[in-house]
């Protein structure tokens, strides 16, 4: 794919630029929840100073935002976070050294970091997902 | 500041951010099964603003999501061709734009702790 636009394929790289792995995708979406999280985290800067203009205000602020739109959209920032966050960790773990290994020498069957990063991608990924059933469940079954 | 330094000071602040963070999200988003009860309901919202641990907790919060979110922003730019060559004023745009959200985000904090 690099080749077809002369080695430069730009924004397309978030897509595919060949020998993709898993990890190289939750990375990009590590990056997809970041920028939302920040536009969240401007707004939601905004919306707290309404919280100046008294008790009508912010009750009328909050009637708004209950509607099922809004709700729905809330809970999909609950998701960015857990994902976010839960990747963060791994991230954080691989950039200090911990989940690497100790250099060896690339003798048959090779060791990669994969062998150690994989496990733990999917266990992170697993609490995640238990996160994201129990935030369902808060947002739109226990009632919020 | 070194870029390592930049870098380093962006893991902490995610650090910070995921535990007091994962603190709030749990009280606001996880209250039914955390037995919090209406967490956004103006009373609710009052009591947290008095006292000087909650006003805290926020301003840490701002200054490290700001941090981490608009530093992640910088070099998610920064790898794109043609703002690479005006990293440096990019740099100080970026850290102007969040230090003014965190002025006026910390003037909220301070402000709320005294309305009734």
């Amino acid at each position: 794919m690099a080749e077809k636009v002369g080695g430069r394929i730009g924004i397309w790289g978030w897509v595919y630029a060949g020998r993709y792995g898993l990890e190289r995708y939750a990375y990009i979406l590590h990056r997809i929840t970041g920028l939302g999280l920040l536009l969240y985290f401007i707004l939601h800067i905004f919306f707290s100073s309404v919280r100046l203009k008294g008790q009508e205000a912010w009750e009328g602020l909050m009637t708004s935002f209950s509607r099922p739109l809004f709700h729905f959209g809330e809970y999909l920032v609950f998701v960015a976070f857990v994902f976010h966050a839960l990747n963060g960790i791994r991230l954080i773990l691989a950039e200090l050294g911990f989940t690497l290994g100790k250099p060896a020498r690339p003798v048959y069957p090779y060791r990669i970091s994969l062998d150690r990063g994989r496990p733990l991608f999917l266990i992170l990924m697993g609490i995640a997902a238990i996160f994201v059933v129990l935030g369902g469940y808060d947002f739109f079954v226990a009632g919020h | 500041m070194r870029e390592v330094t930049l870098w380093s000071l962006h893991l902490l602040a995610g650090i910070i951010v995921l535990v007091f963070l994962g603190i709030h999200m749990g009280v606001m988003h996880l209250d039914a099964i955390m037995g919090v009860k209406e967490p956004t309901s103006w009373g609710a919202v009052l009591s947290r603003g008095k006292g000087f641990l909650f006003p805290f907790i926020y301003l840490v919060i701002l200054a490290a999501g700001l941090y981490h979110g608009l530093y992640g922003l910088r070099n998610i730019l920064l790898e794109l061709e043609g703002l690479r060559r005006v990293g440096k004023p990019l740099g100080w745009i970026i850290f102007l734009a969040g230090l003014a959200l965190f002025l006026y985000g910390a003037y909220i904090v301070i402000a709320a702790s005294s309305v009734s």
